[in-house]
């Protein structure tokens, strides 16, 4: 194995596009060192793109946030401005892992290692945040939800790497919020993850929304039909029922030694409702 | 030989029951304690382990040539370089462990019988080229049907894993191989009658799963041998002595060319008193010529070393109306793993020993899986039959509609009353538990929606021993307690505490090592909760010994005859009409004449140390469960236990608290998983949920004290009666807060949820 | 496979050593540098017995790349204590029995250093989720949260 830690991207992009064998990114390595050492992964260049300027900075844009892909969990949980416009995005983010984990975890890392369960995706999608992928023949933007196509597999070519993920402003009176089923209170992977960001009208009608459900399918889902539940209601108790019953109908999760399907199915909907106040709740908090 | 000492309970105390510093403390604070894995040797070798990924299996053929070919690889051993005990029918008899299954376990012979089954070894100069090296190891096997559940292991047409194993205890042996390895029968009085006379009969089955220690430091060792045999192995473990046995008998070496020091221990709980690297790590190192040193990983501790069993069970219990226990019927079926072993008739016995019921009627199995070599795990056998029986205990108290306290009250045996097991009871303090658990501001909390309490009760009787300490007297007036049982709890604080104690100097002049197995006599594992009375019992009678020396050695001095000197506060003066001749000699004005007055100063205690006081234990567990999701949260805990005397009131505490929590992990999510391959999807600790920080609120703790007679200062051993009653203190708990009685352990959200949901 | 030359700072030292490029910084720490303090409970960032500071923040270093620690600033549990003075939270932990086996208490001890660093007045629910990462099966845990609270109370000469 090869470690390289380039100053630059397009060094980083080079090297990744003409590796012979696997190459793997590394940036805050708790997914990558525990693969490494369990024998799941024998990269033959490993590309760190921790030293390369600017890939650890939150810039403001726009009204909105990008995040460099060496953000670390930990970093992110310390910026005042990303929480106050996305708190849903900042709270997945810091559940991942332990504080030792959210030290070196990246939120750009959580997504690109393309676990169904990983904690940042869902409450990325709601907010509708983008990945500005860069790579030998340019850069695109592609929405966070069309990066991840199965589990471990990504939408990207050779040669390309995530450089920041976009968060854009939120619209007034917007609000999000992220929860996660776990059998403890910490350290475990998502049984049932749900992100929830909706936008509220004066009256307090929700006029915009989007709901995301983690590790309830080969990917997260963006699922239409719950924002469908809610959006021109109030979040009465009847929309509530019915935001629940379309995020149990859109799972589509597997039994395993987290969770069987019948209980992820459940916990999907009582989730779903309960990250639906919360953002609902924030959004009448803001202006 | 027997102790020949006044065991005469002391009640008043100096140094014993205060709270010193630990001598291990500072080195474990700042990280100069040495454990397994930090010890190094000149030319050291890193050994590798290759595992079967198969639950059962036929090894065809081992074809090792192409790793010993591979630059760097400097030994490869598999079952051929174990021969010692081939053919030897006494190592197969009925040891404190069959030594035959255990050199099978430590490397596979015919069979591999489980997966992680250790099946070939490498030595190599680099961990990397040791891990290439296992790659090229070519093992062929015949895949066998295997079976990992306890009941269905006990059908007749399940796959068998040793065609030599006959169930022992049945009045005749059977002609067919199975997997039961043994079935007991206990039975006291007529349970018919008692069925007969009781007003309520509640029945239920129960389930357990099996659960790991979980200590965070995995197996390591590092061994060295000489060309002419004589070896060096450090190891972590918490029985030294018992390793030397195991790994002589399996490499047919003396015991006395076999010297094993013991490292600090990350950790135990019963899972370190075997042997699992030791024994192949030993041939590597006779192979090389080279010190080798090997590690197990996570996974592999998971996969390879020594699980406690899963359970399945079945309880009926009869009571009058106003509570009283009349019969108690069980079926009880445990898993050891792949080879036999025996505890599912002890289990069963603690688990109705605390309660005076005079028909009992018992069938307990034995039973052998695919799945690895059950060790001990903190009071093996009993928490899952406490569990059942406690279970039993709550129903009953809910369909009365009875205090869960005043039922047990109400049948809980006390000094002079039989137990199950034979012997009668001498002073226990089960019922000054249950009253000081009665009195607890805990009991008093209120409890809200969601929320609920749950009681149970669990009893240890405790061991013994065959113990060594020598305690040798400095000449400059300072002591040192040479011991043999590694400290794993902070036992040498205990002990420098109990030698002061005796000596009548201050704590900060004894200090105390865990000598190597060359350097003292034989001491049992540390285990059973035997240490702070067995070692203790020791220590004391090697300081009294120390004290009659000093005696003479003043009275040498003084001319005066032996039997004129008294003993008090830590000097030696004349008694009688010689007393006010000669100026009183403290313990270190005799120490520094040493010399000139007969030679160095010890004192020497072997024994197999007898009189354990049993430990009884009452826990209360509060709990809130979220019915929509069945997520449980611990708002409350109470571990309530009789030490005896507390010796250090912190450890003592801690003892309580570790083992409430093992039990809380296993009642709430810990457990092994398997698939329909037989291989364990959970070796790690992501997937192995062991509770975390943020998981518990404080463990309260109430130390009692009702003295054991059978020891000088009244010490009762209390390391494993903690883990016995949190499982249906959190069963009982999370029943109440859901109103369904559950019944599998871990009561893990998905169960919760289906029990809810019906 | 040939080796990468690392040169790093641990504790305030200037060190070098020889690693193979799939190291984990743990490894580097125990087996080239002798600073056997830092423990492999899991080698995969769930116990935190391998616990060190690096660049300023709390990590797992079993999860980090050896080659990674060029030019950084690594701090061990074997830097803790200021010459013959132990940090008052290791002075704390023996006064108040918070370690029995000690494997964990290294991992414990950084990560609660780095807590009361950052946070001079912890809740218990704050410390406890702090601490969430570093696993102890010996003592339950009490004893461990209520050292970090008392030396908590004590630094702030509360």
């Amino acid at each position: 194995m090869k470690y390289e830690a380039p100053d630059t991207v397009e060094a980083a992009i080079g090297l990744l596009s003409s590796a012979q064998g696997t190459a793997r990114v590394l940036a805050g390595g708790t997914d990558l060192l525990v693969q490494l050492r369990a024998g799941m992964v024998e990269p033959d260049l490993v590309v760190d793109i921790k030293r390369i300027a600017g890939m650890d900075t939150i810039v403001e844009e726009n009204g909105g946030f990008r995040i460099g892909a060496a953000v670390s969990g930990a970093q992110l949980g310390e910026h005042a401005g990303v929480k106050a416009a996305w708190p849903g995005v900042v709270e997945g983010v810091e559940l991942i892992g332990s504080t030792q984990v959210q030290g070196r975890a990246t939120m750009i890392g959580n997504l690109c290692n393309g676990s169904p369960a990983a904690d940042s995706v869902p409450a990325m999608m709601a907010a509708g945040a983008t990945a500005h992928v860069v790579g030998p023949n340019g850069s695109r933007d592609v929405a966070v939800g069309d990066i991840v196509t199965g589990p471990g597999k990504l939408s990207l070519s050779k040669g390309e790497l995530i450089a920041s993920v976009f968060l854009p402003a939120p619209a007034p009176r917007s609000g999000d919020a992220y929860l996660r089923f776990i059998p403890r209170t910490e350290m475990d992977i998502a049984v049932v993850g749900v992100g929830v960001a909706l936008t509220l009208d004066e009256g307090g009608t929700i006029t915009a929304a989007r709901v995301s459900l983690g590790a309830v399918a080969p990917t997260a889902l963006l699922v239409d039909a719950c924002a469908q539940a809610i959006i021109g209601t109030t979040l009465d108790d009847a929309a509530l029922e019915n935001l629940a019953a379309a995020a149990s109908a859109a799972c589509n999760p597997i039994d395993d030694k987290r969770g069987t399907i019948k209980y992820r199915t459940k916990v999907a909907g009582v989730l779903a409702r309960r990250a639906a106040v919360i953002a609902k709740a924030r959004a009448g908090e803001t202006s | 030989m027997p102790l020949d000492m006044d065991l005469t309970p002391k009640t008043v105390f100096d140094t014993v029951g205060t709270r010193p510093v630990r001598p291990d403390g500072n080195d474990k604070v700042t990280g100069r304690a040495r454990y397994g894995a930090d010890m190094a040797m000149a030319g050291m070798l890193f050994g590798l382990v290759l595992r079967s990924p198969h639950a059962h299996a036929r090894i065809v053929s081992i074809d090792t040539s192409k790793a010993e070919a591979l630059e760097g690889v400097k030994a490869v051993v598999t079952r051929d370089d174990f021969p010692a005990l081939d053919g030897d029918e006494t190592a197969k008899a009925e040891a404190e462990e069959n030594l035959w299954d255990v050199a099978c376990n430590v490397m596979a012979r015919d069979k591999v019988l489980y997966d992680g089954h250790a099946v070939a070894s490498v030595a190599a100069t680099s961990m990397a080229i040791a891990k290439k090296a296992l790659k090229l190891i070519d093992v062929t096997y015949e895949v066998l049907p295997h079976v990992t559940d306890v009941d269905e292991a006990m059908r007749d047409d399940a796959p068998v894993l040793h065609d030599d194993l006959f169930t022992a205890g049945l009045d005749k042996t059977p002609e067919k191989a199975s997997n039961i390895c043994e079935y007991t029968k206990i039975t006291t009085g007529d349970v018919a009658k008692g069925f007969g006379d009781a007003d309520l009969i509640v029945e239920r089955a129960f389930v357990t799963e099996a659960a790991h220690q979980g200590y965070i430091e995995p197996h390591a060792c590092v061994a060295a041998i000489s060309r002419d045999g004589l070896a060096d192995l450090w190891v972590c473990t918490q029985g030294h002595y018992t390793v030397r046995t195991m790994c002589a008998a399996i490499l047919g070496m003396n015991q006395s060319d076999l010297r094993v020091t013991s490292s600090e221990i990350g950790g135990g709980f019963g899972g370190k008193t075997t042997v699992f690297l030791e024994p192949v790590c030993l041939a590597l190192a006779k192979k090389s010529h080279r010190p080798v040193k090997m590690t197990m990983s996570r996974d592999e501790v998971f996969r390879a070393s020594g699980p406690t069993f899963s359970t399945s069970m079945k309880i009926k219990m009869g009571v009058t109306n106003d509570g009283k226990i009349t019969a108690c019927e069980g079926r009880f079926s445990y898993q050891h793993g792949a080879f036999a072993g025996s505890s599912a008739g002890y289990g069963a016995t603690c688990s109705m020993a605390l309660y005076d019921c005079v028909n009992i009627d018992f069938d307990c199995y034995d039973v052998v899986v695919n799945r690895p070599k059950a060790a001990a795990y903190r009071a093996p056998g009993a928490p899952m039959s406490c569990y059942a029986v406690e279970s039993v205990l709550d129903e009953i108290a809910q369909k009365l509609d009875m205090d869960p306290i005043d039922l047990r009250m109400k049948n809980a045996v006390k000094e002079g009353m039989s137990s199950v097991y034979g012997p009668s009871f001498g002073p226990i303090g089960f019922v000054e538990c249950l009253e000081a658990t009665r009195d607890h501001p805990n009991m008093k909390a209120k409890l809200g929606p969601n929320q609920a309490r749950g009681i149970a009760a669990g009893f240890w009787p405790n061991y013994g021993g065959q113990t060594s300490v020598s305690v040798n007297v400095t000449d400059d007036g300072n002591v040192l307690v040479s011991l043999g049982t590694p400290d794993i709890g902070g036992s040498r604080a205990g002990m420098c505490m109990m030698a002061a104690e005796e000596l009548g100097i201050s704590y900060d002049r004894v200090q105390a090592i865990i000598a190597d197995t060359s350097s003292l006599g034989f001491n049992d594992t540390t285990g059973g909760s035997r240490v702070t009375h067995s070692a203790g019992m020791a220590t004391i009678e090697a300081s009294r010994k120390i004290i009659e020396i000093m005696k003479h050695r003043a009275a040498q001095v003084w001319g005066i005859e032996a039997d004129a000197v008294v003993w008090e506060d830590g000097q030696v003066r004349p008694s009688g009409p010689n007393a006010g001749d000669n100026k009183p000699m403290s313990f270190a004005d005799v120490a520094a004449i040493a010399g000139s007055t007969g030679g160095p100063i010890a004192g020497h205690s072997e024994i197999n140390a007898e009189g354990a006081g049993a430990s009884f234990g009452v826990h209360v567990a509060d709990v809130e469960v979220d019915p929509e999701t069945g997520q449980t949260t611990v708002l409350r805990y109470l571990a309530v236990q009789d030490a005896g005397k507390a010796i250090h009131p912190d450890y003592v505490e801690g003892q309580y608290q570790g083992g409430a929590v093992q039990g809380i992990g296993w009642a709430l999510n810990e457990e092994y998983i398997y698939n329909e391959d037989g291989k364990l999807q959970n070796p790690g600790f992501l997937d192995y949920r062991m509770p975390v920080a943020s998981d518990l609120p404080m463990i309260d703790t109430v130390i009692v004290e009702v003295p054991n007679p059978g020891h000088p200062y009244g010490v009762r051993g209390v390391g494993e009666t903690p883990i016995i009653p949190p499982l249906a203190a959190m069963g009982n708990a999370v029943s109440r807060a859901i109103d369904r009685r559950l019944s599998e352990i871990p009561m893990s959200p998905p169960r919760i949820v289906d029990a809810i949901d019906g | 496979m040939s080796r990468t030359h690392i040169t790093t700072t641990v504790n305030g030292d200037t060190v070098e050593f020889l690693c193979d490029p799939q190291e984990t910084l743990l490894d580097a720490l125990r087996d080239h540098l002798g600073l056997t303090g830092s423990k492999e409970g899991c080698a995969s960032g769930d116990c935190g017995a391998c616990s060190v500071m690096l660049d300023g923040r709390l990590v797992c270093s079993c999860l980090v790349l050896a080659a990674e620690s060029v030019g950084r600033k690594v701090e061990t549990i074997e830097g803790m204590a200021d010459g013959d003075d132990l940090h008052p939270l290791q002075q704390k932990f023996l006064e108040m029995g918070a370690l029995q086996c000690g494997i964990c208490t290294p991992g414990f001890l950084v990560a609660a250093k780095d807590l009361l660093e950052r946070n001079a007045d912890p809740s218990e629910t704050e410390i406890r989720y702090w601490l969430a990462g570093n696993l102890c099966r010996c003592t339950g845990y009490d004893k461990i949260i209520r050292a970090v609270m008392e030396t908590a109370a004590d630094m702030r000469g509360a």
